[in-house]
């Protein structure tokens, strides 16, 4: 049963159309890899599926239920996740506030005041979340922009996955990381497969690809020209397909 | 002591150079008749926080705008719309006392949310925006006015501004209750959150679906609103809706931000150190009077100390990017 369905996706910006009537299934805690060159959509396609782009026409079903003209708050809190290239982390903010960004606990202060961020809850949470994911950092009170790009990349997977998601979009999550951080990423996407997560991972490091994912999505000029089972492909394939050799 | 002042981005320097000047002035300031020195008499206390409060409550606005990485120039400038708007509806128009507070604060949230508007839906940079509304707001005032001072407001009102309560003066109670409530707001709710996530990436805050059109928005009201309040304050004080009130306050609000540990590029700021920056300013000020500095001077000797402070700012973050 498919968590995520798109329908003939199509998006304009201006006179250029960077996605061309895209369908796409994904079931849940399936593991898709999205490959394609530069330019081919893949980014496009996804800010299209978190509600950050406007389509211009065509469907988007998560669960069961049409999103095409949801915001990106609303399509959230229904369990769909990003975790973006250029890491939408805000650097002077603690590790624990960027986990919770835009989902702050309240309560009331002394039962009166409303709204009051419950910060002892935080930071409790997100201590617990970070350990649970075998995540290290030196403190969660320090600020993100002064942990190496890995931390700050498993700070964005902690937080993407804090709120029990449903499909988990990855957007290059391992291109600026070190090879040891490398193998946590992808540990971690296993373990979110067996939690029955679905996962898009967008990446152009093929070796990575193959080894997380079930099943390979070519975009190519805004087209899936590809749907390829990693069991019955390899990555010569992949690659004709990526640069065009095949269609 | 030291948990608390990070987590409130109070600076050790600032309370330094706080301590410094009050020293500097307690030392150099003329004696009065009896012998002590004029700066450390209660009733120059209170003369300090009298001038400080209506700067100070501009300089809560001007943190809430640029702890989200944006400006407002025109602080000052609604500062005088509205202290001859809300003189105006009660002097002029004899509508009851207390339209002077409804209309004081409604001038200034109308500009807040003028520049808002403009900043958010016609993506003018906010610089120019707030630069042009320092223009409209004070034209404004000139032209209501008449160019000249709406003087004698009811009792109600003058009490806002010269009442001393307890022998404290009102004032001190409004700025007080003010940066209260805004250190709630920012420091502690999800608006104030989203303030400073909206100041230090954009983006990130849009992804986690934060409102972003709607927080700066609200932010450029909330700034207003503050100049609103300041100007009421104003009028009560000197008993005039006076046009020209406020004239080059956004100096001072600015630098008072900006010395409290406000970042200029968003991201970072607190009411508390903002009220600290907002004190160093009003000593300084006070001083250099009590010093018989010419005012000419004083502008210079403000200039300076923005410059001086945005600039020691940058060669912090150097610093702290170079590790």
């Amino acid at each position: 049963m498919s968590i995520l369905e798109l329908s003939g996706v199509e998006k304009n910006f201006g006179a250029v159309r960077v996605l061309n009537g895209v369908d796409l299934n994904v079931s849940a805690g399936e593991v898709v890899g999205l490959v394609g060159d530069n330019g081919a959509g893949k980014s496009t396609l996804m800010k299209s599926i978190t509600g950050v782009y406007s389509i211009d026409r065509g469907k988007v079903a998560f669960d069961g239920k049409d999103i095409t003209g949801s915001e990106p708050g609303a399509r959230r809190d229904l369990g769909i996740e990003m975790i973006y290239q250029d890491l939408a982390l805000a650097p002077q903010q603690d590790v624990a506030n960027n986990i919770f960004l835009g989902r702050e606990p309240t309560k009331r202060l002394f039962g009166i005041f409303p709204s009051f961020v419950d910060k002892s809850r935080i930071d409790a949470e997100a201590r617990l979340m970070l350990d649970r994911l075998g995540v290290h950092v030196p403190g969660i009170d320090i600020p993100v922009g002064m942990l190496s790009g890995g931390q700050q990349q498993t700070i964005a997977i902690a937080r993407a996955l804090t709120f029990r998601p449903k499909l988990v979009i990855m957007d290059e999550p391992t291109a600026a990381l070190a090879v040891r951080e490398v193998e946590s990423v992808l540990k971690l996407i296993g373990q979110m497969k067996e939690d029955g997560i679905a996962t898009i991972l967008i990446s152009h490091r093929l070796n990575d690809v193959f080894e997380a994912c079930g099943r390979i999505v070519v975009l190519r000029r805004g087209d899936v020209i590809a749907d390829l089972n990693r069991s019955e492909t390899d990555m010569s394939e992949v690659v004709s397909y990526i640069v065009g050799a095949n269609g | 002591m030291l948990k608390f002042l990070e987590r409130t981005h109070i600076r050790i320097e600032s309370l330094a150079v706080l301590a410094g000047l009050i020293v500097i002035m307690a030392v150099f300031s003329p004696t009065t008749g009896s012998g002590t020195r004029v700066f450390l008499t209660a009733n120059n206390f209170f003369n300090i926080i009298l001038a400080t409060a209506t700067f100070g409550i501009l300089a809560i606005g001007a943190t809430f705008v640029i702890a989200a990485a944006g400006i407002d120039l025109s602080l000052g400038s609604v500062l005088g719309l509205a202290s001859v708007t809300g003189a105006a509806l009660v002097v002029t128009l004899e509508m009851p006392w207390y339209f002077a507070i409804v209309g004081a604060l409604a001038a200034g949230t109308a500009a807040g949310a003028v520049n808002g508007f403009i900043v958010t839906r016609g993506r003018v940079p906010a610089f120019i925006v707030t630069l042009g509304m320092l223009g409209i707001a004070r034209g404004l005032a000139l032209i209501i006015s008449s160019g000249r001072g709406i003087y004698g407001l009811p009792d109600e009102v003058l009490f806002l501004g010269q009442a001393r309560p307890w022998g404290v003066p009102t004032p001190v109670f409004i700025l007080a209750a003010v940066a209260l409530v805004s250190h709630y707001v920012l420091a502690h709710t999800p608006f104030g959150h989203h303030t400073l996530a909206l100041g230090d990436n954009e983006s990130a805050a849009r992804a986690t679906g934060v409102n972003v059109r709607r927080q700066r928005m609200l932010l450029y009201m909330i700034s207003g609103l503050m100049a609103g309040i300041a100007g009421l304050i104003f009028t009560a004080r000197v008993n005039t809706g006076d046009p020209t009130a406020g004239l080059n306050y956004e100096l001072l609000a600015i630098t008072a931000a900006i010395i409290g540990g406000t970042n200029l590029f968003g991201g970072r700021g607190s009411i508390l150190g903002t009220m600290i920056g907002a004190l160093i300013m009003g000593v300084l000020q006070n001083g250099l009077n009590l010093m018989a500095v010419q005012a000419y001077y004083q502008q210079m000797a403000i200039g300076a100390v923005l410059i001086a402070a945005v600039w020691l700012d940058q060669v912090r973050s150097r610093g702290r990017q170079a590790h």
